[in-house]
């Protein structure tokens, strides 16, 4: 019975995957807006149910029941190509072999350069980074499926986004290395990074401030196609993490998103850990997944090591959020955080070496493409060893080069924190260069551009 | 968690003494609120009627330099502090279509009539309510500014900014210097919340937060002391390219009335004002503690047969250190008032900016005073005692020359 109550917004329960829930909630009409406009005055002597205005479909009942989310089936997981690369459902849009084989190579370029730049660190050539070994296919996938003027919002955990969105690898590594190249004018962590160009907001580190400031983008964009239908419709992405999801701020962002029907699309990645702390610690419920339907958000979990369902589930949940007038969409994408959370811990401290390489062995966003693609005679061990050959040079060799670049100006340090300069930054940026210049020996100015001249 | 919005106004209306009702008219029950005491000689409640504060007359009002030409050629209309910041509101939204107001209960008009009128004339669309959630709404403004949005965001009391604090300090803070060379900044985040004390709203409709904002790089905190200030100053934050905290004095809501210019107009931001000009000491202060200011100063001129230059910092942050220090230089006395703790409130900066520059610590007469609220939270039957009043505000004036 439980599974099969309907009141507003529990229609996750449908088994036949994406297709059947989407037209399961069209059918029943389940959006926030459509409840409120069926409220009426009071009930009707006799009825049912009473129309409380909190909730206004509600029946009433003799028979005292708790609802217990034990007795709720888990939401399932959307896949369309098995482990081995074989396609399960027939009904899939597959890209091209071209378009699919960039995405396969921009998986393999994010993973290449994961374990450079971990090594880089290690050496101590980079202060940070951040791997994304097991992701690259949730990345990629949905990255693919969204438009070029759609607007990102990212966590840290997305350089596959920014690879298959067309961010460089010299754009990587001069944000890596904060050099004169850096965007963000060296002021930022490794792997904060942004792109105006690409329409992706630069990324910062507290957790899940983002999911809000997708909401209110994606308003932004809705009000600006009100006042201008010729504008191209437009959604916002925005990523997070499973641990991310635990913050205020998600529950914040997801009801004014649905309050506000806001064009939004919401993709959690689910990889089992936050750091050291697994799910179980994180939550009690079924994943993300479940909470979405709570805030009347249309909702779908997705195998994200699978990067056809994610592709297909992406560009289905962007129709979805531009329709009638716009409203948010909630994607849980299932992985496995294989790589260490960042360069500053060591996983296998908090779970076991033999579990990583059961999934790294078992169960890989980028062998499963290799199987399709090598299924489909556009890819073979040749072609693999000397992409691999060619990437890893590439990446060495703008590694090399963004190292070697000079360091920002001093002055950018003091620019930026508004418009204009304030006069007491100009005064303080003035001491800084006094101190500097009577005390010579104290201060290595050298690798920046323009060394103490630049503060004035 | 919050007070309904009949009892939040009830908290402004109350700055007036109530009419008695005609069945207890002699009655002698004591007032549940703070008021003052009979044969008070400096003690005695503000006359907003008769202020120098606040422009009383049309000509008053559009004789102001900082006003453009047109302006001071146009005319003026009676509006208290809640009505010039809805004219504001309206003229941005009429001006703008980017602009958008929002927070909670502000599509009805708002537990202040701060936004009275606004999503009638302007649409559901752009002037709605929000979920009750500070931190949502902010990220929300956050992100619609982010996007070129004009997003000025209503938190119902300055007290309930705090679940929105990491989104203000972390986030919108820092937008534009962490984009870099993109450039992208938040110019369009206006955020307005009423704030300071009202009378009897204790620990959580009283609080002036300023001083934690003043000490984030990259937003600008103001706060208006009358309804010219509030129009041409909000206006200024709508407009500025930087993220603004609009903090509006509660208690004036509806005291503060004078003559506003019908048009739009804007006041410079980081501008302090020389309210009144004076030779032997320099008191400054912002918002509603002006009028306690301006009681205080005239009982000291009078008894004391001093002049005293009053100074309102108007933004709080990035302030106006340079007149400030001008006219410390000047008189070689300071007196610094603020409503909020006194320890690392507006006036410690003020003073130790003071004895940090070099020509005015040379100048210096007598100390720094600052008078501001003790390090206590606002308790409900203690407020008359903890807001600076006008004897307090006197003595520090009185101790400051005779030192």
């Amino acid at each position: 019975m439980n599974s099969q109550r309907i009141g507003g917004c529990l229609l996750r329960r449908g088994k036949g995957g994406i297709s059947t829930s989407f037209l399961r909630s069209r059918r029943n009409g389940i959006w926030l807006g459509r409840c409120h406009s069926t409220m009426g005055p009071s009930q009707k002597p006799g009825s049912a149910g009473v129309r409380f205005p909190g909730a206004v479909d509600s029946k009433f009942t003799s028979s005292l029941s708790f609802e217990y989310p034990s007795t709720y089936t888990a939401i399932p997981t959307y896949r369309t190509m098995s482990p081995d690369g074989d396609i399960l459902d027939p009904s899939v849009v597959l890209p091209s072999d071209e378009a699919a084989l960039e995405m396969y190579l921009n998986m393999v370029r994010v993973s290449i350069m994961d374990v450079i730049m971990v090594e880089a660190q290690r050496q101590g050539r980079l202060s940070f980074y951040m791997p994304s070994q097991g992701e690259e296919g949730t990345c990629v996938g949905s990255a693919a499926a969204l438009e070029k003027d759609d607007v990102i919002f990212s966590q840290y955990r997305e350089a596959g986004v920014f690879m298959q969105r067309g961010y460089t690898l010299e754009d990587f590594m001069s944000q890596l290395f904060a050099n004169r190249k850096d965007k963000g004018r060296g002021r930022n962590m490794p792997v904060h990074y942004g792109s105006k160009e690409l329409n992706i907001h630069s990324i910062s580190s507290p957790l899940a401030t983002q999911i809000p400031h997708a909401a209110g983008a994606a308003y932004a964009l809705k009000m600006q196609r009100l006042s201008n239908p010729s504008l191209p419709p437009r959604v916002v992405a925005c990523y997070f993490g499973e641990g991310a999801a635990s913050e205020g701020d998600f529950h914040g962002a997801l009801n004014i998103a649905a309050t506000r029907s806001c064009p939004v699309i919401f993709i959690c990645r689910n990889n089992g850990y936050a750091i050291s702390t697994p799910t179980l610690e994180q939550y009690r419920g079924d994943g993300i997944a479940s909470r979405g339907t709570g805030y009347g958000i249309d909702t779908i979990r997705v195998d994200g090591n699978d990067i056809w369902a994610v592709l297909e589930v992406t560009k289905k949940a962007r129709e979805l959020a531009l329709k009638d007038g716009g409203r948010p969409v909630l994607i849980e994408a299932m992985s496995y955080r294989i790589s260490h959370h960042s360069t500053s811990d060591d996983s296998f401290a908090y779970r076991a070496r033999v579990e990583v390489e059961d999934w790294k062995r078992r169960d890989n966003p980028i062998t499963r493409l290799r199987k399709y693609l090598e299924k489909r005679n556009v890819w073979d061990e040749a072609k693999e060893i000397e992409a691999r050959t060619n990437i890893k040079k590439e990446v060495l060799k703008t590694l090399s080069e963004a190292e070697k670049e000079k360091k920002p100006p001093i002055k950018s340090m003091f620019e930026d924190v508004y418009k204009e300069m304030t006069p007491d930054l100009k005064a303080q940026m003035q001491e800084l260069r006094r101190v500097m210049e009577e005390y010579p020996d104290e201060y290595d100015v050298g690798e920046f551009e323009g060394g103490v001249a630049s503060l004035k | 968690m919050r007070i309904t919005s009949r009892l939040s106004t009830s908290l402004v209306n109350s700055i007036k003494p109530l009419k008695p009702l005609g069945n207890i008219r002699n009655s002698k029950l004591p007032r549940a609120y703070s008021t003052y005491p009979p044969q008070a000689k400096l003690n005695k409640a503000i006359d907003y009627g008769s202020t120098t504060m606040l422009c009383h007359s049309t000509s008053s009002a559009l004789q102001n330099p900082e006003l453009p030409p047109e302006i001071r050629n146009g005319t003026t209309k009676r509006m208290n502090l809640f009505q010039s910041i809805n004219d504001a509101l309206s003229l941005a939204l009429s001006s703008d279509e980017t602009t958008m107001v929002f927070g909670e209960d502000v599509g009805f008009g708002g537990v202040f009539r701060c936004s009275t009128g606004l999503a009638e004339q302007y649409g559901s669309e752009r002037v709605f309510n929000t979920p009750l959630c500070e931190q949502g709404i902010i990220g929300f403004a956050i992100g619609a500014a982010a996007e070129g949005m004009k997003a000025v965001a209503e938190i119902q009391f300055a007290d309930y900014v705090y679940p929105a604090f990491d989104q203000l300090v972390n986030e919108a803070a820092k937008w534009r210097y962490r984009d870099g060379d993109y450039g992208r900044g938040l110019g369009g985040l206006t955020v307005r919340m009423p704030c300071g004390a009202v009378g009897h709203g204790a620990l959580y409709h009283s609080q002036s937060p300023e001083s934690l904002f003043t000490h984030i790089p990259g937003l600008r905190v103001i706060m208006p002391r009358s309804p010219i200030q509030a129009k041409g100053l909000l206006l200024s934050a709508i407009q500025s390219p930087d993220p603004c905290i609009f903090m509006e004095p509660k208690a004036l809501y509806r005291a503060a009335v004078e003559q506003v210019p019908i048009d739009a107009y804007t006041l410079p931001l980081s501008v302090a004002e020389i309210v009144k000009p004076g030779k032997d000491l320099t008191l400054i202060s912002y918002g509603h503690p002006m009028y306690t200011c301006s009681a205080a100063l005239e009982a000291a001129e009078r008894e004391l047969g001093i002049s005293v230059e009053l100074i309102d910092l108007r933004t709080v942050y990035p302030w106006d250190k340079e007149t400030v220090l001008k006219s410390v230089r000047k008189t070689g006395r300071c007196v610094v008032v603020h409503e909020s703790m006194v320890n690392a409130g507006i006036g410690a900066e003020v003073a130790a900016s003071i004895q940090e520059d070099k020509e005015t610590f040379l100048r210096m007469e007598a100390p720094v005073a600052r008078v501001a609220g003790w390090g206590i939270h606002m308790p409900l039957m203690f407020e008359k005692f903890n807001v600076p009043d006008v004897t307090r505000v006197y003595d520090a004036i009185k101790k400051s020359i005779q030192y």
